[in-house]
């Protein structure tokens, strides 16, 4: 089975850019966020070469079950082959270049190009056309649906690369590891799902805006603090000035919070969570029973971590978002609430508080949202050309396990992601 | 179901000025005055993916109990709600209005609805099947349940901060 796809589009719009002229050390080019061809750049080296978050194998729980997911820009059909494995699948059909599968999930043993009825196998294989009189002598073995050259997963996450040959997934995580490690520890069996459906959220900015945003511990005080006042809600002492937590960057351009120094002041069981161990009885006794009391504990008080596996998987304590880049303005955040396999206590008060944050008309969310467009807007304009990202330079530090760390609200974060991309970018 | 044409007409009459007017009080941002046309006990639902399931197992754009509607007009008035700063400039059309069932306190409505949106991005237009059941209190309605199901909610949308 080939892949059609890397090599589809070649970019020559790069001959003259020296990257070196648009990132530095505490400043970015407006142009990054606005130039066309800078974003083709960016879906060739970065979204059909390195490892992309696509989905999560909970979302196809049975053999031949099927969602609808992406690589960038590209939709993709995440599947579960006969013998549970993951199969990602480019929807064109190999004859005409149709799309094969129109539904956005369900279960199916073949998808049917609706157009001259060519036929595949659940894994892409070529099943039939009709009239095959007409393909005598045509290899058929050729004329399946695309596959994504690289599957990996780590603890359920599914991650594909379009290239055929790179860093291995488990390179590509690296430290972020420990944080999916840590997300699954906060559920009784181990194992998250991602069972309740997506809320797609438009907005009208570059990704990187985006990418930026969610490990930016400098603005929640800000633009959030409307939600914050009449909730009564205490995550602005996370992101004060006062607060101990830190900003890190741990390599791969990958970015966290860390808000445990905070929980761990507070030292109060599901404090993380904006409730307490009293609240849900159930979930606290499924904890101790599956780690131990002082374990569970300790797990209860740091909570899930706020971290952002470049380029595209965020997870924000209750909740999960995929990233997409549609255009180089134009981006989506695919959003649902993490679940923990079999704690329906913990479980409905997720659903519940995602809802209330994040999508189109989240009490979070659609604050941050305004703010993407309103720096997509003003990185069009030509005065200043640059933005400054230097918050922090000069009392960031290495963490006792090397790591780059800042104060909470610093751009520790934000600088790690752009020597990252620019790591990738400047690989031709 | 046969009540005589005549209480058909001024019942439907009497739906329909109350749905203009909650028309009305979300197109001009008149938070408090929308809220009080809540019941106790309403829900606002805005499903996505399709005409929504069970709300309480799958994400809404929107499913508020009454206590969250309270949240969401006191965070809008807080003058940093940025996501309305400035406020959407709105007007919307509701039409098709029909009396699905009529309960001993309440009635079941449904109707068709298009907003039009102004804002900083542009011009967007929402077009929604809604369904309201609206319970009878002191010669008025309260609103039990309003549904809003926006055509194209299983697409990635923009934000909808507004009142819909
Ligand atoms: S395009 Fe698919 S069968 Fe012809
Ligand atoms: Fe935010």
């Amino acid at each position: 089975m080939q892949s059609h796809v890397s090599a589809r589009r070649s970019v020559s719009a790069d001959k003259g850019i020296d990257w070196g002229d648009l990132i530095r050390e505490d400043r970015v080019h407006g142009a990054l966020y606005t130039d066309p061809a800078i974003f083709e750049i960016e879906l060739e080296r970065i979204w059909r070469r390195t490892w992309v978050y696509v989905g999560h194998e909970s979302e196809v729980p049975k053999p031949f079950d099927y969602v609808m997911k992406s690589i960038g820009p590209e939709p993709v059909i995440m599947s579960r082959g006969r013998d549970g494995e993951i199969i990602l699948l480019h929807n064109r059909c190999p004859h005409r270049g149709n799309h094969v599968c129109v539904s956005q999930k369900g279960t199916a043993r073949s998808f049917t190009c609706p157009y001259h009825g060519w036929t595949f196998n659940a894994d892409g294989g070529m099943r039939g056309m009709p009239f095959p009189a007409g393909y005598d002598k045509v290899d058929r073995s050729t004329l399946g649906l695309g596959r994504v050259a690289r599957v990996a997963s780590y603890k359920g996450f599914v991650f594909a690369s379009l290239a055929a040959a790179g860093p291995s997934l488990d390179e590509h995580l690296g430290a972020a590891k420990d944080a999916l490690d840590a997300v699954c520890a906060n559920s009784p069996s181990g194992e998250v799902e991602l069972t309740c459906g997506f809320l797609k959220h438009k907005v009208k900015a570059n990704w990187k805006f985006v990418v930026e945003n969610e490990t930016d511990g400098y603005h929640p005080g800000f633009v959030h603090s409307s939600i914050f006042q009449v909730s009564g809600s205490r995550i602005t002492e996370l992101y004060g000035d006062a607060s101990q937590s830190l900003a890190r960057y741990l390599g791969n351009g990958h970015t966290e919070i860390d808000l445990r120094p905070e929980f761990r002041k507070r030292g109060e069981p599901l404090s993380w969570f904006g409730t307490t161990a009293a609240r849900l009885p159930q979930y606290v006794s499924q904890m101790n029973e599956a780690y131990g009391e002082e374990k569970a504990r300790e797990i209860m008080i740091d909570g899930v971590p706020h971290i952002m596996i470049y380029p595209n998987l965020f997870i924000a304590e209750i909740q999960v978002f995929s990233i997409q880049p549609l255009a180089v303005d134009e981006t989506v955040q695919h959003v649902t609430a993490l679940q923990f396999k079999g704690a329906p206590e913990i479980n409905r008060r997720l659903r519940q508080q995602t809802m209330g944050s994040v999508g189109p008309a989240g009490f979070l969310l659609a604050d941050d949202a305004v703010m993407y467009e309103g720096t997509q807007i003003g990185v069009g304009l030509s005065n200043p050309e640059w933005l400054f990202i230097g918050r922090g330079r000069h009392r960031e530090r290495l963490d006792e396990q090397g790591f780059l760390v800042g104060n909470a609200t610093d751009e520790t974060t934000t600088r790690g992601i752009w020597r990252h991309y620019r790591s990738l970018v400047e690989a031709a | 179901m046969m009540a005589t044409a005549a209480t058909d007409v001024a019942l439907l009459q009497d739906v329909t000025q109350f749905i203009y007017r909650e028309a009305r009080l979300q197109d001009e941002h008149r938070y408090e005055d929308w809220e009080a046309l809540w019941a106790d006990d309403g829900v606002y639902w805005v499903p996505a993916n399709g005409e929504g399931t069970d709300p309480d197992l799958e994400m809404s754009i929107l499913y508020d109990n009454r206590s969250r509607i309270g949240l969401r007009v006191r965070q809008l008035m807080t003058g940093r709600r940025y996501s309305q700063m400035p406020k959407s400039e709105l007007r919307r059309l509701v039409s098709n209005i029909e009396i699905l069932e009529t309960g001993s306190d309440s009635v079941t409505v449904g109707c068709n609805a298009l907003i039009y949106e102004s804002n900083y991005k542009g011009e967007t237009l929402w077009a929604s099947r809604n369904q309201y059941v609206l319970r009878r209190v002191a010669g008025d309605f309260r609103m039990a349940l309003k549904k809003v199901v926006f055509v194209n909610n299983a697409t990635p949308l923009y934000n909808m901060a507004f009142l819909v």
